[in-house]
């Protein structure tokens, strides 16, 4: 790295396709995941500390804002798993031509709205 | 002599891989434990969701069950350990100053220890 050379993709230029996004949302939706991994272990830390800590904590959770963003990392989590799948399956070997990389990206969108449609129908519903 | 040269330069290449941990040891790594989230999180991503916002009692009582509190333990110590494998790639990819770029792969490294070590012990507490 001791001269400066443009990077490549150009980014002012580039033209961003289905393939390329879901490349980069799986890194943007895994680096997410790991900062939201923090409201995990405080609800266990939380949980250790006795009811009335746990009652508060409950109260925050369950404003509406805060279903809003548990709704963010739910498709974050359904999404990254989805592609997650997707990459292992190029790990082994399948689905490198364009037509099936394009039809398993679209899989991938559809089954991660539809994971996080059916655990949200179900919490609301419960 | 050219045999030397190659023998050489693939030293270089293995003894650098070996510097950057970022071999064949941890491209494998991230796909096992890739695996084994798919079966954690298609289980308890929901159930944790139901839980999270149930009671104090209910949510003590998901804890102390047995397969619950292993499945607990399991997601911690993979998730941790997925994490820190995931970001350290990003970090190697986007963060060009040599001395930065091991500081940030430290960082995370003891970072996802402490998270993982909390939140196993939390899980303990609860169940024990």
């Amino acid at each position: 790295m001791s001269r400066q050379r443009p990077l490549s993709p150009h980014l002012q230029i580039y033209k961003p396709q289905l393939t390329s996004i879901l490349s980069i949302l799986h890194r943007a939706t895994g680096v997410t995941l790991s900062m939201g991994s923090v409201i995990l272990v405080s609800w266990i830390i939380v949980l250790t500390l006795g009811e009335e800590t746990y009652v508060i904590y409950t109260k925050i959770v369950n404003h509406w804002f805060s279903h809003l963003v548990l709704m963010g990392f739910t498709f974050g989590v359904f999404y990254h798993l989805s592609n997650g799948i997707r990459h292992l399956f190029w790990d082994a070997g399948y689905g490198y031509g364009l037509r099936e990389a394009y039809i398993s990206g679209s899989l991938v969108i559809f089954s991660s709205l539809l994971l996080t449609g059916m655990t949200w129908l179900l919490i609301y519903l419960k | 002599m050219s045999n030397n040269i190659i023998r050489n330069n693939l030293g270089k290449v293995q003894g650098m891989e070996s510097e950057n941990h970022h071999g064949v040891g941890h491209w494998k790594l991230q796909r096992i434990s890739a695996i084994a989230m798919i079966p954690l999180v298609l289980w308890f991503v929901p159930s944790l969701l139901f839980v999270i916002m149930s009671g104090y009692n209910d949510a003590i009582d998901w804890v102390q069950n047995p397969l619950n509190a292993t499945g607990l333990v399991l997601l911690f110590g993979t998730l941790f350990f997925h994490a820190a494998l995931g970001l350290q790639v990003v970090i190697e990819d986007y963060v060009h100053l040599e001395g930065l770029k091991i500081i940030l792969i430290i960082l995370i490294k003891l970072l996802s220890i402490l998270l993982g070590v909390l939140s196993i012990l939390c899980v303990l507490k609860i169940f024990l």
